[in-house]
């Protein structure tokens, strides 16, 4: 091979097999960030385009969810919430948990949905559950503008806690993604994940602070409970925008902890499973 | 010239039906179940010790210098699809090692990512961007993006309302304007019209001026010849040439007329086999059709036993595997020998690459039954409407008048009641 002609600044790429684990390049997946913006404007112009009302419909989802909740546990079933009103304190949890919800089955589908590509252009494969996950935030940040008109409602004014909603964001949509790493891999292989999704988030969201309040759960279970990485950005939400209680510390690092486990679980998960997609999706 | 390409006894195994190996979360609990050790020592030992495999590439090495032009031929199912996914790292080797120095940019398919709801302009980013386009590059592109399709009126309008022809145009445009170092295309540039092809084709003479690497799989014969400075030839996934173009295609076309190619192949056939086809009565080898005239088919069959009341089927599919055409014969006998099936019909489809599956049956049986190589390419100037000219299957000579009638509508209703 005659490499004195070659211009030392042209990329080498080597193509070989990969056994076992491969680490995550996250270079590459920065190098491909304007592939993963485009993917998540797409998602967000194509969904609302031939729907009737359109963008409303993010805003509609949550607020009437609330309004049926205000209705059998707040009114009939006298769920108790923190001193606060009801329709606040749901609305509160419903966000969070319909942004990490979405995501999770978004995120679970994105590889099956987006087969053609996988099969004819090549790309970081990681682009896809995370698109999701952007689709999910978008939707999020809209729908918050509504907490905000309720929270003015009902006069609730927010400390300097507010400043840290970021990080139960954030939060929210790194649970999201770990699990969707998982799930969307297992995916390809099993067309079950699909059926059993709804299921699973219905589970989910029993188990998290969003009809109830985390003061209902036994304080012996209490550790067990926030190891679901919902129940520490539920109670850092309210406590972040409605000042219910003390700073949920202790829930908070557990729920890190926990988000921390399966999100790197899922990402080496989904990079070991990533080449076998194209043969079998 | 140094090394662009360089590969190196490059294989890859399919497990026969991997395609449908997704399934139910069910059957892989029940076979932990039953073998539950087996299925810990890992999937992949268990799937290969009970489904067949086959080597889609087989210890494949080449080396492709910078700025060539490199044509792949080979039938349906040799591997050039899978070389070409191989070194778009869309899928994995199963063993050996390929080098590639420069950014690669592949087009296996054109459209890839078009959504029917967006915009022309908004599909050109998305399209370009999973591509591997800066949006940067996208931008400063756009114009002549917009202006090679020839469709700016339409920019702004959701492509589900282009034709078939105005996506495929806006399509190819996109992937026409893509200039990586190292272009890998699968086979996209036989649909379309031939001007369009030409401007396509054209732009590709640009891109190895400038010192790009292009790897082209092709079953256009006349493109590969004007494009290529050297062929690559697949056959069952391995290497059986690899040299300059007009030598190399030559080869590669007579195989087709040859009586027994592979030994496997011999194997293979209970009684008979189709060794090719071409159009026309000359001994000369022409698969494209340039003019509205009807036009000679021949397909040769090789007969090796007597066959009594034999049935030959054949249809035409196109490049969306519909069926463009079909028709059988019944009641056939063979002695041991060659034979020419002959045709003579108009193929007044519309341009681009069509493909041949022929068969032969006694009795019910099946003998032989093949999709045969080269693709049948159609170049006639499309004759529909400019911007929907890939519409339907037909390429008509036609023409068109408008008249002033004196007919009243009660003489129309009258007429169309008499007539059913």
């Amino acid at each position: 091979m005659n490499s004195l002609s070659t211009p030392s600044e042209l990329p080498v790429q080597v193509i070989a097999p990969a056994r076992g684990w491969v680490p995550i390049r996250l270079g590459e997946l920065w190098e491909y960030r304007e592939l993963l913006a485009f993917l998540v404007w797409r998602e967000v112009k194509v969904r609302y385009k031939q729907t009737f009302l359109g963008i409303a419909w993010v805003i509609l989802q949550p607020f009437l969810t609330m309004i049926v909740f205000s209705i059998f546990f707040g009114k009939l079933a006298k769920m108790p919430s923190d001193g606060l009103p009801y329709p606040i304190f749901t609305f509160s949890a419903l966000l969070p948990w319909q942004l990490f919800a979405f995501a999770l089955t978004e995120s679970s589908s994105s590889v099956v949905v987006n087969q053609r590509l996988v099969t004819k252009v090549y790309f970081p494969r990681l682009i896809m559950p995370i698109s999701a996950i952007g689709v999910g935030l978008a939707d999020f940040t809209i729908a918050f503008g509504v907490l905000v008109a309720m929270m003015a409602y009902y006069g609730v004014v927010p400390g300097l806690a507010a400043l840290t909603v970021p990080l139960w964001v954030a939060l929210a949509a790194l649970a999201a993604l770990g699990a969707g790493l998982w799930l969307s891999a297992l995916n390809v292989w099993y067309r079950d994940i699909r059926y059993t999704l709804p299921f699973l988030t219905q589970v989910w969201m029993l188990l998290t602070p969003v009809i109830y309040p985390a003061s209902l759960v036994p304080e012996q279970w209490r550790p067990l409970y926030a190891l679901n990485p919902m129940v520490g950005v539920i109670e850092g939400f309210r406590w972040a925008l409605l000042g219910t209680g003390p700073a949920p510390t202790v829930t908070l690092a557990t729920s890190i902890a926990a988000t921390t486990v399966i999100l790197v679980g899922g990402l080496f998960y989904f990079r070991r499973m990533e080449r076998t997609f194209a043969d079998v999706i | 010239m140094s090394i662009a390409i360089d590969v190196d006894r490059l294989s890859k195994r399919y497990l026969l039906g991997e395609r449908e190996a997704y399934g139910a979360l069910r059957d892989t609990l029940a076979r932990a179940l039953r073998a539950p050790l087996r299925w810990i020592n890992g999937r992949a030992a268990h799937a290969s010790a009970v489904r067949e495999s086959i080597w889609a590439l087989e210890n494949v090495s080449f080396d492709i210098r910078q700025g060539e032009i490199i044509g792949v031929v080979g039938r349906n199912g040799s591997g050039k699809s899978t070389l070409l996914k191989i070194l778009s790292r869309i899928t994995e080797p199963t063993s050996g090692r390929a080098e590639i120095r420069g950014r690669v940019g592949s087009l296996l398919e054109v459209g890839t990512g078009f959504h029917p709801e967006l915009t022309g302009r908004e599909n050109v980013f998305v399209n370009g961007a999973i591509l591997g386009m800066r949006r940067a590059e996208i931008r400063r592109k756009f114009d002549e993006i917009v202006s090679f399709s020839g469709i700016e009126q339409f920019i702004d309008t959701p492509v589900k309302h282009y034709s078939s022809g105005m996506q495929m145009r806006l399509a190819f445009s996109v992937a026409a304007h893509l200039q990586p170092q190292i272009l890998l295309i699968d086979e996209v540039l036989a649909v379309g019209d031939a001007a369009f092809q030409r401007k396509c084709l054209g732009k590709m003479d640009d891109v190895s001026r400038d010192g790009r690497t292009v790897v082209f799989v092709s079953h256009q014969m006349n493109q590969l010849r004007r494009l290529c400075g050297r062929c690559l030839w697949l056959d069952s996934g391995r290497v059986v040439n690899m040299g300059p173009t007009a030598e190399l295609l030559n080869r590669y076309e007579a195989s087709f007329m040859e009586a027994s190619s592979s030994p496997a192949d011999v194997q293979r056939s209970p009684g008979a086999r189709f060794l090719g086809w071409t159009l026309g009565t000359s001994h000369q080898p022409r698969n494209t059709i340039q003019g509205f005239e009807p036009v000679t088919v021949r397909f040769f069959l090789r007969i090796d036993r007597p066959i009594q009341s034999g049935h030959h089927g054949i249809a035409l599919f196109n490049r969306d595997s519909q069926v463009v055409w079909g028709t059988a014969n019944d009641d056939l006998s063979f002695s041991p020998g060659t034979y020419e099936l002959v045709y003579h019909l108009p193929l007044q489809l519309k341009p681009g690459s069509y493909r041949w599956q022929v068969s032969l049956f006694e009795s019910g049986k099946f003998i032989d039954g093949v999709d045969l190589v080269p693709e049948l390419s159609i170049e006639t100037p499309p004759l529909g409407h400019r911007l929907d000219e890939y519409s339907g299957f037909l390429n008509l000579p036609y023409t068109f008048d408008v008249r002033r009638t004196d007919l009243s509508e009660q003489d129309l209703s009258l007429r169309s009641g008499t007539s059913g």
